[in-house]
């Protein structure tokens, strides 16, 4: 492949945002859990869940650390690299993510110091609060950015003026359909993601035989979540294919790996698409399937990529198999998630070394799920940037050159390796450590500092947790 | 409206400067302080409080993009390997403020990390500022300087001049956080600095008359602009006079308003254009549509609520930092 500027901005737009959007996901499902634990804690008065929520905190600040670091990127690239996106929507995106940093940072910032550091200073109920804010923070992070992304993929509410996008209506851009049923598809996506963490947690921990009432809390409360949000999700994932159908016909044929009109459509479940040929190879379908699942109907009929002009189509490989990677990822968690309740609620989970050992390394599985998504999403939507309105192509800085862009995107994978590693080490670190150490109230604030509550000194050892603290 | 947004615009920019300006200034120093008990006292006069210093600038980020779409799509994609190679600066030192404390054998690498990245980011920004004085080559509306149109040497000498006006906020920052020691090197540090500042002033001033530069002409223009570098030297001469009796508090305060004073001037020389000499706030605005929509949630009630927050945070962390009591 022909190394543009073009094409280099965008391997490194795909690269940081998906290097991003690890961490998000992870630490929006993560406040909520947190919020949930504390909640349970005042409720109950049951240490256990005290535990557990200080041993997921330390773990929620390295994660929400680097989420931070690396999210200041993204708010510039646009500007860098897609300048003409930049200029031509910025009237309308970037209010969008204004409204996010105002609120989303906003909030944020103002109770993650408390949650980190304040526990000794404020009441219990207060302390409550807090949690919440930060999980409603994240939450309302996650919006903002959706509802500019959904704009991107179906935009509405706007005239096309002086060579920018215009905003006329609001309300359509913050009530579209679309965006209502993408939201929810992603906070789902991130709860998921927290329910797995956890679960797998609590399985490794009960496999190695160490904190057994923390892991037993982690295990039945990730493993109870995600018996019922999975299926919520694939509501939600089958609302969204819907939305693909009506306003993306191109990228639903794309996913679908359909090249021709078919009446009643069959499903093809896997194949190599062939873009050059138009046609899969070893392609193995179901008759009539495409019908339901496209129009739920038997004898609808549904288009075909050849309907539209080469130029208008999205590569055919990409989103195909990152969708079913996707689905196949969904179906396991499925699969887990239930088989792994039903034994928790017979309490017969710990006897099942294969199952715990199985959730154990399931916790990969909705960040697979998240990115493949995605990238089911943003590929499926070439060539354009702005559906049906702005080409990628054009959106694209017109003078950025080879060097520079290859100099940028050399540098952010450099550094993000770095950072990566470094993280991962340290989560990895306190995973392994489990809920150990003292409850002791912490007393010297330093708020915004999301990376440093993370355990002892690399000097102290951590000491066994006196139970009943 | 745009006045509006032009002023929340340059709020957030000076707000910026001047609080990230003292903890990327605190991580240049940390890179030549001697000990490590001077490094540790260093880091913790601004540990808590760099993360919420930085958030100014996606602020300034946002707001520039949502209310100027034009400037925001012009300037980010011209200065493209400035941008870059500061983004990459402050992600490396802001991780490098936590990992650094996690390890003994890395603590090295960590701390190359944390005064490399905040000397790239500084000078970067640095760079940036001198070539918009300059003024910016643009055909049709576009940038027309190449990858390195913004490198010369004037932009240069910005970025050196930025570097030690930042480290001049930090050193007047180590001087009001810190005690015994590292106070004393603050003070050392303010000294050598100020010379420093003043003499990259000086050649600045013999480079901008000598290249005839367009914001020399706007300095005739408007004689009033001369008030500001009348409350920089004030400024200038009570932070000498602070340093010299040892009051702790009134450096930082001195160094701020020298830099206000700059700002000021800056922003006066380049009014109406917001690009200068290309395109006019005006012209960089978005739709009215687009700012109301933001002036009517952000703009009104929740710009309020972020400086509470930011002097609530100030408040709590106020006083000195001992250096026994450094955090870990």
């Amino acid at each position: 492949m022909h190394l543009t500027a073009l094409i280099l901005s965008r391997l490194q737009f795909a690269f940081t945002i998906s290097f991003h959007i690890i961490f998000p996901s992870f630490s929006i499902g993560l406040a909520a859990w947190l919020t949930v634990l504390e909640a349970l804690h005042l409720a109950t008065g049951r240490p256990v869940y005290r535990r557990v929520f200080e041993f997921w905190l330390k773990i929620f600040g390295v994660a929400f650390g680097l989420g931070v670091v690396s999210g200041v990127v993204m708010g510039f690239q646009f500007g860098t690299n897609w300048s003409e996106l930049a200029r031509m929507g910025g009237p309308i995106q970037g209010p969008l993510l204004s409204y996010e940093t105002f609120t989303a940072f906003f909030l944020e910032a103002s109770f993650f110091g408390i949650l980190l550091f304040g526990r000794p200073r404020v009441p219990p109920g207060f302390y409550l609060f807090s949690t919440a804010m930060v999980a409603l923070g994240t939450t309302l992070s996650a919006f903002w950015i959706v509802a500019n992304n959904s704009w991107m993929q179906v935009p509405v509410g706007y005239v096309f003026q002086n060579g920018g996008f215009v905003p006329t209506d609001w309300t359509k851009i913050l009530f579209n359909s679309v965006l209502w049923v993408r939201f929810p598809h992603m906070l789902l996506a991130s709860y998921l993601t927290g329910a797995f963490c956890v679960a797998a947690t609590g399985a490794w921990l009960g496999l190695r035989g160490v904190a057994r009432a923390e892991a037993e809390v982690m295990l039945k409360m990730g493993l109870y979540l995600a018996a019922v949000l999975v299926p919520a999700q694939i509501l939600f994932g089958h609302l969204n294919g819907d939305y693909v159908h009506k306003y993306q016909p191109p990228k639903f044929a794309a996913i679908e790996g359909r090249w021709h009109d078919e009446q009643p459509a069959s499903e093809v479940l896997v194949a190599i698409p062939d873009a050059r040929h138009e046609t899969d190879h070893y392609a193995l379908s179901v008759p009539v399937l495409g019908s339901v699942i496209g129009s739920m109907s038997l004898n609808s009929k549904e288009v075909g990529l050849t309907d539209f002009p080469a130029q208008d189509r999205p590569p055919v490989f990409i989103p195909f198999w990152t969708f079913r990677v996707m689905v196949g990822c969904g179906l396991v968690m499925l699969a887990l998630a239930w088989a792994g309740s039903y034994l928790a609620f017979r309490g017969r989970l710990d006897q099942s070394r294969l199952l715990l050992r199985m959730i154990f390394l399931s916790f990969p599985l909705p960040w697979v799920a998240i990115l493949t998504g995605w990238f089911t999403a943003e590929v499926g939507r070439q060539p354009w940037v702005v559906y049906g309105v702005l080409r990628t192509a054009k959106a694209v800085t017109p003078f950025l050159t080879t060097r520079a862009a290859m100099t940028s995107l050399v540098l952010f994978c450099a550094v993000y390796a770095f950072i990566f590693a470094a993280g991962i080490f340290y989560i990895y670190r306190l995973l392994q450590a489990g809920p150990v150490g003292e409850l002791a109230e912490p007393t010297r604030g330093t708020p915004n500092r999301p990376l440093s509550i993370g355990g002892p000194d690399p000097s102290e050892t951590p000491r066994p947790a006196p139970r009943g603290a | 409206m745009v006045e509006f947004w032009v002023f929340i615009l340059g709020f957030s920019v000076l707000l910026y400067v001047l609080l990230d300006g003292f903890d990327l200034g605190i991580g240049i120093l940390f890179g030549i302080a001697p000990h490590e008990n001077e490094k540790s006292a260093m880091m913790s006069a601004v540990a808590p409080i760099w993360d919420g210093n930085e958030t100014w600038l996606v602020v300034a980020g946002v707001v520039l993009w949502g209310a100027f779409p034009l400037a925001y799509s012009t300037l980010l994609s011209a200065f493209y390997l400035p941008i870059v190679f500061m983004l990459a600066g402050l992600i490396l030192r802001g991780v490098a403020f936590e990992f650094r404390y996690k390890t003994q054998r890395w603590r090295g690498v960590w701390d190359w990390a944390f005064a490399g990245g905040s000397l790239v980011a500084t000078f970067a920004q640095g760079v940036t500022v001198g070539a918009l004085v300059e003024g910016l080559p643009m055909a049709n509306g576009h940038y027309s300087g190449g990858d390195l149109g913004w490198l010369d040497p004037f932009a240069i000498l910005c970025g050196i001049g930025l570097c030690l006006g930042y480290a001049l906020l930090g050193a007047c920052w180590m001087v009001r956080k810190c005690e015994d020691e590292a106070r004393e090197l603050g003070y050392r540090f303010i000294a050598a600095l100020s010379v420093g500042l003043l003499a990259f002033l000086g050649i600045v001033f013999a480079l901008a008359l000598r290249a005839d530069l367009q914001v020399m002409h706007r300095w005739l223009e408007r004689p009033y602009l001369f008030v500001f570098p009348a409350i920089g030297a004030l400024a200038a001469i009570v932070l000498a006079h602070s340093v010299r009796r040892r009051r702790d508090g009134l450096p930082f305060y001195m160094a701020a308003l020298i830099f206000i004073a700059a700002f000021g001037t800056l922003a006066i020389s380049f009014w109406p254009y917001m690009i200068p000499f290309s395109i006019t706030i005006q012209q960089a605005a978005a739709p009215q549509s687009s700012l109301a929509f933001m002036f009517w949630g952000e703009g009104l009630f929740v710009f309020p609520l972020m400086l509470v927050y930011t002097a609530i945070s100030y408040s709590v962390f106020r006083g000195k930092v001992r250096s026994d009591s450094a955090h870990y």
